[in-house]
């Protein structure tokens, strides 16, 4: 019998899904995979392709078995195809099909709409590796520069987990998407990544960390959704995949976590009590929480972006077709079908913002997007605990849901993080206040100085409380390689 | 739930709220609030499905506790509490479970399936003295309860001073015989049933009695048979979360041994008698050994009412009568077997020598067949519903 469960090596490929008896499949992924270790291998710098990382690879995909941890060379990590188990007689969860039994292969009539979300998100795992490649040689310490490649190994382990869709059921058209995968590239001029978020640079740590709470948040939400999806395989890859985002989840959160933490602990050595004698702090070599406040405040507008627009059909058609679900789509006490409901939507109406109800169909964006809104807060508000704790008076803040938008209803409009409509001149004379200057990228770059001995930090964020696996503070998460 | 416990708790502070544990949960003993995401002591069973999906290490926490923490206290808290003084030795390393939870899952897997314990049961406390951090205990008693010469089974029973032991009827202790291995490594511990009720050995005095057979050339079994009053023991433990009795005074126990098997069901028997001081009992034993002699409790059991437990003592080597088994004897009172098979307040006990699993698998077989049921599928609910239970070595 098939084993579902553990791993198999018995291909170049590990899987869950039987690869061995799949010969025109395991074919189509073997001819791929060597543009997949090229596109690794031009990206990460040579030294640490050599280097001995301490990282977690899956060889099951129940609990006990999906995170084992050893050394790795990351070229020799075992990047597979994994799905989490089937769950029998599993039915569509929302839209027009709504307890039928869930598709086992792609209903004619969704095929391009499912093939464009499994693109879109393929096109965003590689894309974020692309935009961190530098990172490395700043990393503060051993045990970040093992968090960041964790969180480069899975997000390569994603992109295969979606070309494995394309190439098991979407034919001719599946193999050459899973090409272009490839083939596009991070602020690439030709051939961008397709969502803007996934073609700025990542050119600092901070911006990293704030990425992975933010921008992976809003890819943790639209998992969720897909892991809703009727079509079972998306699902089940989807659900495996959850489990691993929830490490990119912390690293965010505990980064900027900790570089909270350290600046308030270098202010009340210095005995500064004023969080916004900005010079006097950055001389401590720790950065300010006024600068943290400002990435927050890009990071979380970029990645509010990437819900789209608020009232979409594309939306409502993907839900009522059961191919996308909401968050927690089972937990939800309705219908699931949303034909007579509505949902409070802002928009902007003769320059003021309101509210106003729509069909529930059309703003299932909305929806995630507040879903992530109220998901993003947790965190925020442990941040603004440790301020508290130190005795600093000074509060992060998610900036108003209109705050510096491109996409949506708001991109027509300048909004204050408070929430106000600006004049085109007030938002020029203010936004310096709100987002990042050349001038404050400077200031964070000139902290960005590696730091590779073993159980020591940079000078601007401060140890985790608990280490990788439950290893001891001087552990050494990556052995570099001398060259 | 037995008092004081090892709660499972997680670490607030650094717990990301990413629910991966919760969804990994079999039994939902996960939750969460706005604030915090909390373990249900009532409902978790230690089976660390949410350790290892954890990507931060907030939930392996363990606090052991006079009075579980509820989901409220939990929900209120920004940091974990500290560990309060109870006069135990803090439990903690959980890599030390390990060989236990194998010996457990061996001796378990006649069972066909992942065991569950009895719905009502109580709740057990684990690993309060893990492998790292044993307890002494103190040889009370020491004697023979067999008169057989090839069959010397003890009755032993330990008295752990003012040190908290607290143990359920069905759940085992592991015992560390000194010495080392041929390889000079220490001794793996054996682990031992107790046969005697959660109050003790003698009522209130939480003594704790075994049932030992000297294996020739067993370690542990010797060195336990000839442990003289006075001696000290190490112990690890309480061990086992499923082969537990029902609480509901509804359930009916059928109880199947051989030899040292009857331990637990010496203490289900005697928890029973106690509880239900002069009541119905509604209990059935099915007790082989070879001779009168050498099974162990002889005495005592037949001074047991018929109404509080309806016995069945097999013997295979009487002279001048043919052998008999318990299977065979199963199959000789089946319409009995039938009527408590069919019944959902039935909870089945088997415990022994492996090799008695497979006749009375047998025999179940046929009984099942007999009112129309397939054994396979009503052994495996009747696992699931936590009313089947095997433990055989």
């Amino acid at each position: 019998m098939l084993d579902l469960i553990n791993v198999s090596y018995d291909t170049q490929i590990p899987n869950n899904v039987g690869l061995s008896s799949d010969r025109k499949v395991l074919k189509a992924l073997e001819r791929w995979h060597p543009g997949y270790i090229n596109w690794w291998n031009d990206l990460i710098p040579e030294n640490f392709q050599k280097s001995d990382v301490y990282l977690r690879t899956a060889v099951s995909v129940d609990p006990k078995g999906w995170a084992k941890f050893d050394y790795v060379k990351m070229p020799e990590y075992r990047w597979g195809v994994l799905l989490a188990p089937q769950v029998e007689d599993r039915t569509v969860p929302c839209g027009e099909h709504y307890g039928q039994p869930a598709w086992q292969e792609v209903p004619g009539e969704y095929r391009n709409m499912l093939k464009r979300l499994i693109v879109i998100q393929g096109d965003t795992e590689p894309g974020s590796v692309e935009q961190q490649r530098f990172l490395g040689k700043t990393a503060p310490s051993l045990y970040d520069l093992r968090n960041l490649f964790q969180v480069n190994v899975e997000e390569g382990r994603h992109l295969w987990a979606m070309v494995y869709l394309l190439f098991k059921y979407f034919g001719r058209d599946g193999r050459e998407e899973a090409d272009d995968l490839l083939r596009r590239s991070s602020g690439s001029e030709e051939a961008p990544r397709m969502l803007g978020a996934f073609n700025e640079e990542t050119p600092d740590w901070l911006s990293f960390f704030m990425f992975t709470y933010f921008t992976d948040r809003d890819g943790k939400m639209q998992l969720e959704s897909l892991a809703q999806s009727g079509f079972d395989p998306l699902s089940r890859t989807c659900r495996f995949m959850l489990t691993e985002e929830a490490h990119h989840m912390f690293v965010g959160e505990t980064g900027v976590g900790r570089i909270v933490e350290r600046t308030c602990q270098a202010m009340k050595e210095a005995g500064i009590s004023d969080p916004y004698d900005i010079d006097k702090i950055r001389d401590l070599g720790v950065i300010d929480l006024p600068t943290i406040q400002k990435k927050l405040n890009l990071h979380y507008s970029l990645s509010l972006d990437l819900f789209g627009q608020e009232v979409s059909t594309n939306a409502a058609n993907a839900f009522n077709a059961g191919i996308k679900g909401r968050y927690m789509e089972q937990r939800i006490d309705d219908d699931h079908r949303l034909t007579g409901d509505t949902y409070v939507v802002r928009s902007v109406r003769d320059g003021t913002i309101v509210t106003e109800d729509v069909p529930a169909l059309t703003a299932i964006n909305m929806r995630l997007r507040d879903d992530y809104v109220r998901d993003a807060s947790g965190g925020v508000g442990r941040w603004n605990k440790a301020i508290a704790k130190a005795g600093v008076d000074f509060e992060l803040k998610l900036p108003h849901e209109g705050f510096h938008r491109q996409i949506g209803v708001f991109s027509s409009v300048n909004v204050d993080p408070e929430g106000k409509i600006l004049s085109r001149e007030e938002w020029e004379a203010k936004s310096k206040d709100w987002l990042p200057t050349k001038a404050d990228g400077d200031f964070i770059q000139s902290l960005m100085v590696p730091c590779y001995e073993p159980g020591q930090f940079a000078s601007w964020i401060a140890p985790p409380k608990v280490g990788i696996d439950n290893k001891p503070g001087d552990f050494e998460y990556v052995k570099l390689h001398m060259a | 739930m037995t008092l004081p416990m090892k709660q499972h708790l997680i670490d607030p502070e650094i717990c990301i709220r990413c629910y991966t544990c919760e969804m990994s949960c079999p039994v939902g003993a996960i939750e969460h609030d706005d604030n915090n995401v909390v373990v249900n002591a009532d409902s978790c069973d230690e089976c660390m499905a949410c350790i290892p999906v954890c990507p931060t290490g907030s939930i392996d926490n363990w606090r052991i506790v006079a009075e579980p923490y509820s989901l409220e206290e939990q929900y209120g808290w920004e940091e974990l509490p500290e560990q309060e003084d109870i006069a135990l030795a803090a439990g903690g390393d959980t890599d030390d479970d390990d060989p236990i939870a194998a010996l457990l899952a061996e001796a378990h897997k006649g069972a066909g399936g992942r065991p569950v314990a009895p719905a009502s049961a109580a709740r057990p406390s684990v690993n309060l003295y893990p492998l790292s951090k044993p307890v002494a205990a103190i040889v009370q008693g020491n004697y023979r309860l067999t008169d057989d010469p090839d069959h010397d089974v003890r009755h032993i029973i330990l008295d752990f001073g003012g040190q908290s032991f607290p143990v359920l009827e069905g759940q085992s202790i592991g015992i560390l015989p000194p010495g080392e291995d041929a390889e000079g490594r220490a001794h793996l511990p054996r682990l031992y049933s107790v046969s005697s009720p959660r109050d003790g050995e003698r009522p209130n005095f939480h003594n704790v009695s075994l049932t030992v057979k000297r294996e020739p050339g067993g370690v542990c079994s010797t060195y336990l048979c000839d442990l003289e009053q006075g001696a000290e023991v190490r112990v690890t433990g309480p061990w086992g979360q499923t082969f537990l009795m029902p609480q509901d005074p509804d359930a009916r126990l059928l109880m199947i041994c051989t030899g040292t098997g009857s331990a637990p069901m010496r203490a289900f028997t005697m928890h029973r008698q106690r509880a239900m001081a002069g009541g119905d009992g509604d209990m059935v034993l099915f007790f082989g050994a070879r001779t009168p002699e050498s099974l162990p409790y002889f005495g005592p059991l037949k001074k047991v009412p018929d109404t509080m437990l309806k016995k069945h003592l097999v013997f295979s080597r009487i002279e001048g009568q043919p052998k008999e088994y318990v299977q065979d004897r199963l199959i000789a009172a089946q319409d009995d077997v039938a009527a408590m098979l069919s019944d959902p307040a039935t909870h089945i006990y088997i415990c022994g020598l492996r090799g008695m699993e497979e006749g009375v698998e047998r025999a179940f077989t046929s009984i099942a067949e007999s009112i129309g049921e397939h054994w396979a599928a009503l052994r495996d609910k009747m696992r699931d519903d936590g009313r089947y239970h095997v433990e055989t070595y």
